[in-house]
């Protein structure tokens, strides 16, 4: 492999039962890259990322460079409002003491309303997240503390599946720019499943559009022309009412 | 208070404790009409080894051990609490064991008989309870991880199934030690009711575990003086106790 090569994938097919949900993948992953993985629903863009994180059976080659570590947020994390359980015991899962957890949910921006006054935000982090019910985190702090949690390890490489709804859009901004200063600070290799284009097309270097098989790979302001779209959403037009959905 | 009410409200609430800790995780992963039910599957146990002369204990274990793998591979199997069929296998479960239970022994194996507690029953519920204290302390973490997010324990390579078998064995032993002093028709209530209590009135995980295990014992303790002063059966006025001391948790609830 290329020592820059973090990621290689090479004719990879995963069937569930008779049902192929990832035909001859093929892509690979350099160190600093951000890859955005897009794809209508039900394209296998989560199945990839449980493959990757070798959880699923698959055919073909998955070959991560040795002992890198991968974190992941996963999409589905709908937590029961009256699951009795701390933001902090949550967090010290991880075995990390309260200094690197209050770090972390620093620089993935909780409490950053209250930026100009660090006294209020440490207060705001510890009265108001950390000892509160995971349950209670509103859909945009608890995806934070989803990253916080993820990065609590120091990866050297996030995946992160983004949910379906949960964030409002101004939100979503947000995280996606939190995501982008984490990726310059730590110099962190992100794969991002989105389902919004104006997001891949401002923050990936890369794009693979994925509906069972590979359909774009590039960059996105070159892999993403309408040929492509079409392949992939079934119509240019969707895709354009898709982003006028977001203005 | 004699030697013998002592005795009972030792053992009574070691088992509460026991049975506290382990229902606030069976209450957590939404198993609280399973964990209902399962005692019931007991009963065909200790009636098959009371016809085969075998004791009866260990009859209701084997039952109670079937029945939790039972749930073991349905929950591998498809992710969701198969709420349906554990219910009407175990209700069925315990309809064929009113059927074959000898008359004389039937009101016992149904109700408990506290009465017949012995020293050595209170040693083997210690260290069995105890047993089960190290174990959960052991698996909790990991065990709230795969409650939350099954995925993310598993990116972990936390070994999720492994760790449900265990808990779910845990369940079994808790159960079979209640039999005597609740009976099979309400035992899977004193694991299910304190936890449902705690987590009425708590916040975070270690509050609600601690809770959980305080009201299991005082269900048991404060149900074994009701029913020594009143002259009832302490089955019912055992699970009765949890009963209030829910409803008690309902003002405070967050």
């Amino acid at each position: 492999m290329d020592s820059n090569v973090l990621l290689q994938v090479k004719n990879l097919n995963i069937k569930f039962n008779s049902n192929q949900i990832i035909k001859d993948l093929n892509l690979s992953v350099n160190q600093g890259d951000v890859l955005a993985i897009v794809g209508p629903n039900g394209a296998g863009k989560s199945v990839l990322f449980r493959a990757l994180l070798g959880l699923i059976p698959y055919s073909g080659k998955i070959e991560w460079t040795e002992n890198l570590k991968i974190s992941y947020v996963p999409q589905k994390f709908a937590i029961d409002r009256e699951l009795p359980l701390s933001s902090k015991e949550f967090l010290s899962f991880k075995k990390k003491g309260e200094k690197e957890i209050i770090d972390v949910l620093l620089s993935v921006g909780i409490g950053a309303e209250h930026k100009n006054d660090p006294a209020h935000r440490l207060r705001h982090i510890t009265d108001h997240v950390l000892k509160q019910r995971l349950g209670w985190l509103s859909g945009g702090q608890l995806q934070r503390v989803l990253i916080a949690w993820a990065l609590l390890d120091n990866p050297d490489v996030l995946l992160f599946d983004e949910p379906t709804s949960g964030i409002d859009v101004g939100g979503e901004e947000t995280i996606y720019g939190m995501l982008k200063k984490l990726h310059s600070e730590r110099n962190l290799t992100m794969l991002l499943i989105s389902h919004d284009l104006n997001i891949v097309y401002k923050y990936a270097n890369n794009v693979l559009c994925l509906n069972k098989e590979m359909i774009c790979y590039g960059s996105p302001a070159t892999a993403l022309d309408s040929s492509a779209l079409i392949k992939l959403y079934g119509s240019e037009t969707g895709f354009y009412r898709h982003e006028n959905h977001h203005h | 208070m004699d030697n013998s009410l002592l005795l009972q409200l030792i053992t009574g609430s070691i088992i509460g404790l026991g049975a506290g800790y382990v229902g606030s995780f069976m209450v957590l992963r939404r198993m609280s009409l399973v964990g209902d039910a399962l005692s019931h599957v007991a009963l065909p146990g200790i009636a098959l080894a009371l016809l085969f002369n075998l004791n009866p204990f260990f009859g209701a274990f084997v039952a109670l051990f079937f029945a939790i793998f039972g749930i073991w591979i349905l929950e591998k199997k498809t992710e969701l609490p198969s709420e349906t069929l554990v219910g009407v296998f175990f209700t069925s479960s315990l309809a064929l064991g009113l059927l074959l239970t000898p008359e004389p022994e039937l009101l016992e194996a149904l109700f408990g008989d506290i009465t017949q507690i012995t020293k050595l029953d209170l040693a083997i519920t210690f260290i069995a309870v105890t047993t089960i204290f190290l174990i959960m302390r052991k698996i909790s973490n990991n065990l709230m991880l795969s409650i939350i997010s099954k995925e993310l324990a598993q990116a972990l390579k936390i070994p999720v199934n492994k760790i449900n078998f265990i808990f779910l064995f845990l369940v079994a032993v808790v159960v079979v030690l209640g039999l005597k002093i609740v009976g099979t028709l309400l035992m899977g209530a004193l694991v299910i009711i304190p936890a449902a209590a705690a987590k009425n009135a708590s916040v975070n995980l270690s509050q609600y575990t601690r809770l959980a295990i305080l009201f299991g014992a005082l269900s048991a303790v404060g149900g074994l003086l009701l029913a020594r002063y009143s002259g009832i059966t302490p089955g019912p006025t055992i699970v009765l106790t949890a009963g209030v001391i829910f409803l008690g948790t309902l003002v405070f609830k967050k």
